[in-house]
């Protein structure tokens, strides 16, 4: 299995406009096995979406090293795909043209043109090939960046908030459809959320972080089996310990009574 | 009260008919061999009664013609009012404001000599364009992705470009051998300042994470420039190129007072120096329902490029 993600120390510092320096990680440690389901979980602000846009090669670490299956991390790469929060689907492109736009970049669509209605028809968007972006509802958007970026095959998904921006029962659905790919899939799937609830339901570790500059406060292995229950007793009791921990982080004092 | 509006312009062109048949022509104004307005009010009567039958047989409620009805109406009724003024009563002076009949007259009758110079005319506009449109867009791109010819080029396209084109005339009768090459380079110059400022303009707002999206996609520098950058600025473009279009027709008339020898410009200024006043309308005429053309052209290219637009960006 290929698509294990090491980090080592990793800080980065950011200069802004008006000459301060941020620390948004200071000393981030973290081994992702191939194939897991990890959650990053944080106060906002806390530079998750730092972290995920380091593995992704976006952007390079102040100090520290990021490497994939043994190999530094140097720029992006196809096998290494991102799924933005709000998709950002290009709108000039019909949906069709959005979702074959890796294998027409990477050179390979001729080869490989048959599974752009693959991943269409996975998607269920078969029939809004020739609609544009602004013709289609937040579900079905988001729905076609996952497959926009699936296509290329990458060894590991980098998911930012993708359910942030939808409803309650559109996030729900699209969960299952999360989970259902990565058991089929079998790829390392790294979710940067703030949804507790959506943390515990998806995946096999939860890392929970402290807000910024962020470290990993804590991680929680999540050994509940697939498809897992919201009510149940084991679901509410890590919720509540993630909460707990997301609560009194940062903060020293007690508040000294019970309710 | 709508079957009544769609007859009105038929009404108005009866009105016209009438006033021109049996009211006496001042004898101010030289007669023409055809009566030129009558046979123009004829084929408008064809045409608005084709138009009254296609909408009575349309099923749907939306009458097209009717909803135009009122202005052609009053349309009409100002040229019959015009027809009053100068053919009939000659209230105004007669060589500079000739009957409809006259100016008519020059486009049917001058139409082999007209035709030729809105050919040359054509020539200069579309090679000037042509260049300016290439020129512009290649500086945009280059000067919106690159940040080194953006430093160098910059302060020069933000120097030359507010210059009006026509101001470059004393140099560019120097400079090109023939005054057509520069004419053409002026028409080109007054379409690629705004071409190039919109299309670098554009490139710069593109949001960054249209670019980051296609290189985790696995799209090289290059791909993201013509895949991403290009349209995705395109609008921005579309915008440059409209503006540069109409700067572009001013440019075109001016330079052809002053140099070329022939063109539907430097026509109207010798027909105003020959004092034929008829001629001069006869060619603004044509200026106008060309140049309308010309736009509506541009407009069909932008809604076919940008179709992906629609619903989201209205100008």
């Amino acid at each position: 299995m290929v698509g294990a993600i090491d980090i080592n120390s990793v800080i980065k510092k950011f200069t802004t406009d008006d000459g301060n320096e941020i620390t948004a990680l200071d000393g981030v440690d973290l081994n992702i096995k191939a194939g897991e389901f990890i959650s990053l979980i944080g106060p906002s602000g806390c530079g998750k979406s730092t972290l995920l846009r380091l593995i992704a090669g976006l952007s390079t670490p102040t100090k520290g090293t990021l490497s994939m299956d043994g190999a530094g991390i140097e720029g992006t790469s196809y096998e290494r795909g991102l799924v933005f929060q709000n998709a950002m689907l290009f709108p000039w492109l019909n949906i069709y043209d959005n979702i074959a736009f890796g294998l027409k970049a990477r050179n390979v669509y001729r080869k490989h043109k048959e599974r752009v209605s693959k991943f269409i028809n996975m998607v269920s968007l078969a029939g809004f090939e020739k609609s544009y972006p602004h013709q289609l509802s937040g579900g079905m958007i988001q729905r076609a960046g996952l497959a926009r970026v699936l296509i290329n095959d990458p060894k590991v998904l980098l998911l930012d908030e993708p359910l942030g921006a939808l409803d309650a029962f559109t996030r729900m659905n699209l969960q299952d459809e999360l989970i259902h790919l990565w058991k089929k899939e079998k790829m390392t799937m790294i979710l940067v959320t703030h949804d507790v609830d959506e943390a515990v339901y998806l995946s096999s570790r939860i890392v929970v972080m402290t807000p910024r500059p962020a470290k990993v406060e804590k991680i929680l292995d999540v050994n509940l089996s697939y498809p897992r229950v919201r009510s149940s007793s084991e679901f509410l009791y890590l919720r509540t310990q993630i909460l707990k921990i997301l609560d009194y982080a940062g903060k020293t004092e007690d508040p000294g009574y019970f309710i | 009260m709508k079957r009544l509006k769609s007859w009105l312009p038929l009404l108005s062109v009866l009105l016209a008919v009438g006033v021109d048949l049996w009211l006496p022509d001042s004898p101010l104004h030289t007669p023409t061999k055809t009566k030129y307005f009558l046979w123009f009010l004829l084929i408008l009567g064809i045409i608005f009664i084709i138009n009254i039958i296609r909408d009575n047989l349309r099923k749907t409620k939306d009458k097209n013609f009717a909803k135009q009805a009122p202005f052609y109406a009053v349309l009409i009724l100002l040229l019959n009012i015009f027809n009053l003024v100068s053919k009939k009563y000659a209230l105004l002076p007669v060589i500079f404001f000739p009957s409809i009949d006259r100016v008519f007259s020059v486009i049917v009758e001058d139409s082999a000599f007209l035709a030729t110079c809105v050919f040359s005319s054509a020539k200069l506009l579309f090679a000037g364009f042509a260049i300016g449109v290439i020129a512009g867009v290649i500086t945009g791109i280059a000067v919106g992705f690159n940040k080194v010819i953006s430093y160098w080029i910059n302060p020069l396209v933000r120097a030359i470009g507010p210059m009006p084109p026509t101001a470059w005339i004393p140099i560019v009768l120097v400079v090109f051998p023939t005054t057509f090459a520069g004419s053409v380079f002026l028409i080109a110059l007054s379409v690629w300042f705004p071409t190039t400022i919109m299309t670098a303009g554009g490139i710069q707002n593109i949001p960054n994470a249209y670019f980051e999206v296609a290189s985790t996609l696995g799209a090289g520098r290059y791909y993201q420039i013509l895949k991403v950058g290009i349209p995705a600025a395109m609008p921005q473009m579309f915008l440059g190129i409209f503006n540069g279009a109409g700067i572009s027709f001013v440019t075109l008339m001016t330079a052809e007072l002053l140099g070329v020898k022939n063109g539907i410009g430097w026509y109207i200024n010798w027909q105003k120096d020959m004092m034929a006043y008829a001629n001069v309308y006869a060619g603004l005429i044509i200026i106008a329902v060309s140049f309308y053309l010309l736009v509506m052209l541009l407009f069909k290219v932008r809604d076919r490029i940008l179709v992906w637009q629609k619903g989201v960006i209205k100008w």
